[in-house]
């Protein structure tokens, strides 16, 4: 199947689907409410780029979605999630660990501090291969070597029994996606995954994953603040925002057009390697603190389009267009703005 | 001389001469002995005009931090000077050195921890004025604080509040004050946005600029974001291995890239428009930079280029403008450290 046709399919047959999904934490000053009705689907073969600013609360919705939430202090409190017909918040510890790892697994941004610093990487990686699929220890050993290759550490045979400090911050990357590819997983879940690393070597790394993922049919949740990453490789994007998608759009759509003054304010606020910029847009004010959101839209304070309407009605996710969403009362006068 | 990277007009406000600084690599506890050094800076060499903002490009372990860090004194240079206003302040004296960083002030990256948090706002701007008394005399601090919070875009009030009641985007303001509090005439910038948010990030950019208008600075910005560089940059210089690889006007070194490294690196970079994918010229090089305490011999960059041969292991480029673009107007025609050096578009254009 191509990429082209996994993305038709997928509106049908949805790999992942998360519906009204609800995240707080109990902090000193009160309940943050990190996720506030989450909703997003990812079909086979499919990149969903989940782009937000700190604190949006795009990690902790996919922590979510993977039952890595620290717990407490947070605390899933509605909404659910459906992966491959089942709703992962409805089963018990044991079947859900058995799900995590072996049809989803999780890429993280710090290499360093995922992997375990003292067993050599191919004991964690056999480790995989020992406790899920009953291998021995020199099975185990080989399809560690086959993943290291795959993933393109070189001399991999000589490198097996080294340990992560051993590696630069790429292979450790590359280490950790072969950990993650190593049960072949449905769905990958990657948060930042290149962030940390140096801009030839994010490419590198970014130009493997979507290969596997190309080769393995696999859905990919890309989260991310880099809004050039988004536009190398996502099919269709989710815009975070205090705990909310306040946007989702096929990627091209998504930058031509923007329909949420948030996404658009983002766009204009980065400066562009192709032109010497004028004065840079940017955004006034803070995103708000999640303890204290303000009424109707959460973007108000900060939204040069804002109206009475917004500072008390919470926007709904308005269809705005085939595969669109902008949760914005003015959604229509932003899309005609920016075209 | 080798050393031509098309400054602007003007007597520079900043010489930098074949910079060196190495870090002693030692073995044994009771009796160090020096086993190597990391070259970490290993003969660089720039102006800086007046009014003017180099940027330094370069990835982790390139050098342009302890750059900076030998600008404002922080380390002193293993070899090569420092000309400030045509003296060279490398070897001065403890004091007199003290004197001269009056007007050379830095800005740090992380501000989470470049701030003590045990500190007010207040006192942080104003501890400049300790360390230079002369500054401003004791009764002005005060006033002198409060202005320099108003003109960072922070309000005065919040002089007696701490570091934690602030977010990133403030804590880089606060950052910036301090830097501002002596009225120095050169500000080396290290990653200054690189830990803030893209809306929080253009707030910044848009502030360091205004300021340098309002007060005539001279910026070294250094970070590793190739596009804030260009945004904020007249001219720029990309630096690997502890050595410039290209230095040239923006325009020259976006548009018009010489230096394989260069182009490598610019072709690299994540371009937020989709349709960019399919029509843009991808150069991805093969494996890591190597280690600052063996870098290679000749070019540092040959073993990861796809030009080098013989004679980039054996004799080191100089950084010069290309002989075929020598004397000509040609954008192409600026200085570059290839014994190859070949014009290459790499940025799509719009």
């Amino acid at each position: 199947m191509t990429n082209e046709d996994a993305r038709s399919a997928g509106a049908g047959t949805a790999l992942l689907d998360v519906r009204d999904l609800r995240v707080e934490f109990r902090t000193r000053d009160g309940v943050a409410k990190a996720v506030n009705g989450v909703s997003y689907r990812v079909a086979p073969g499919q990149t969903l780029a989940v782009l937000g600013e700190s604190g949006s609360g795009k990690s902790v919705t996919a922590q979510a979605v993977m039952g890595i939430l620290d717990s407490p202090p947070g605390r899933v409190t509605g909404g659910e999630v459906v992966f491959q017909g089942r709703d992962l918040l409805t089963l018990r510890k044991d079947e859900r660990r058995r799900v995590r790892g072996a049809k989803m697994a999780m890429i993280f941004q710090d290499a360093l501090s995922a992997l375990n610093p003292v067993l050599s990487v191919g004991a964690q990686l056999g480790e995989m291969f020992q406790v899920h699929e009953g291998m021995s220890r020199k099975d185990a050993r080989g399809r560690a070597v086959e993943l290291m290759e795959r993933v393109g550490i070189p001399a991999a045979r000589e490198r097996v029994n080294d340990y992560p400090h051993q590696f630069s911050g790429g292979m450790r990357q590359r280490i950790m996606i072969a950990m993650a590819l190593a049960l072949g997983p449905d769905l990958i879940i990657a948060d930042e995954p290149t962030t940390a690393l140096d801009v030839t070597v994010q490419a590198q790394v970014m130009d493997l994953l979507a290969e596997l993922q190309r080769e393995l049919t696999m859905g990919l949740i890309l989260i991310t603040h880099d809004l050039g990453v988004v536009a190398d490789v996502a099919d269709t994007i989710a815009v975070m925002y205090a705990g909310r998608i306040v946007e989702t759009a096929p990627v091209h759509q998504l930058y031509r057009a923007p329909a949420h003054p948030y996404t658009r304010g983002l766009l204009d606020s980065v400066p562009r390697l192709d032109q010497k910029g004028r004065r840079l847009y940017a955004i006034k004010g803070l995103p708000p603190s999640l303890t204290a959101i303000p009424p109707g839209c959460p973007f108000h304070p900060r939204c040069p389009l804002a109206q009475d309407i917004c500072r008390t009605d919470p926007p709904p996710l308005y269809e705005a267009g085939p595969g669109r969403a902008s949760a914005c009362h003015f959604w229509k006068e932003t899309l005609d703005g920016a075209r | 001389m080798a050393h031509d990277d098309g400054g602007g007009p003007g007597t520079p406000i900043l010489e930098i001469r074949d910079l060196v600084k190495h870090f002693p690599l030692t073995r044994g506890v009771l009796f160090r002995k020096q086993v190597g050094a990391v070259k970490a800076v290993d003969g660089v060499s720039f102006d800086l005009h007046q009014g003017e903002t180099l940027g330094i490009v370069g990835e982790s372990g390139c050098g342009k931090s302890t750059v900076a860090r030998l600008l404002v004194g922080l380390e002193r240079p293993t070899s090569g000077q420092i000309r400030y206003r045509g003296e060279d302040i490398s070897t001065l004296s403890a004091r007199a050195l003290r004197a001269v960083r009056r007007n050379i002030q830095m800005v740090f990256q992380d501000p989470y921890t470049s701030l003590n948090p045990r500190m007010t706002v207040g006192d942080i701007i104003g501890e400049p004025y300790e360390i230079h008394p002369e500054a401003a005399p004791k009764r002005d601090r005060r006033r002198k604080v409060q202005e320099l919070l108003e003109v960072v875009g922070l309000n005065p009030e919040f002089i007696h509040r701490y570091p934690h009641q602030f977010s990133g985007g403030q804590r880089q303001r606060i950052g910036i004050a301090r830097g501002l509090a002596l009225r120095p005439e050169i500000i080396v910038a290290d990653e200054p946005v690189s830990a803030l948010d893209v809306s929080v990030q253009a707030q910044v950019v848009n502030l360091l600029e205004e300021l340098q208008r309002e007060f005539a600075l001279s910026y070294v910005f250094i970070a590793h974001d190739l596009s804030v560089v260009r945004h904020i940059s007249d001219r720029v210089a990309v630096m690997y291995l502890g050595r410039l690889a290209e230095t040239g006007t923006q325009e020259q070194i976006y548009d018009h890239p010489t230096h394989p490294y260069t182009q490598a690196l610019l072709s690299a970079v994540p371009v937020p428009d989709p349709d960019a994918r399919t029509h843009r010229d991808r150069i991805l090089l093969a494996g890591d930079v190597p280690s600052p305490a063996n870098p290679p011999s000749g070019c540092r960059f040959r073993t990861r280029c796809w030009k080098a041969r013989q004679l980039c292991a054996d004799v080191v480029p100089p950084l010069d403008v290309p002989g075929e673009f020598r004397g000509t107007a040609s954008p192409a025609g600026h200085a570059s450290a290839c014994h190859f050096a070949e014009e290459r578009h790499v940025v799509p254009s719009e």
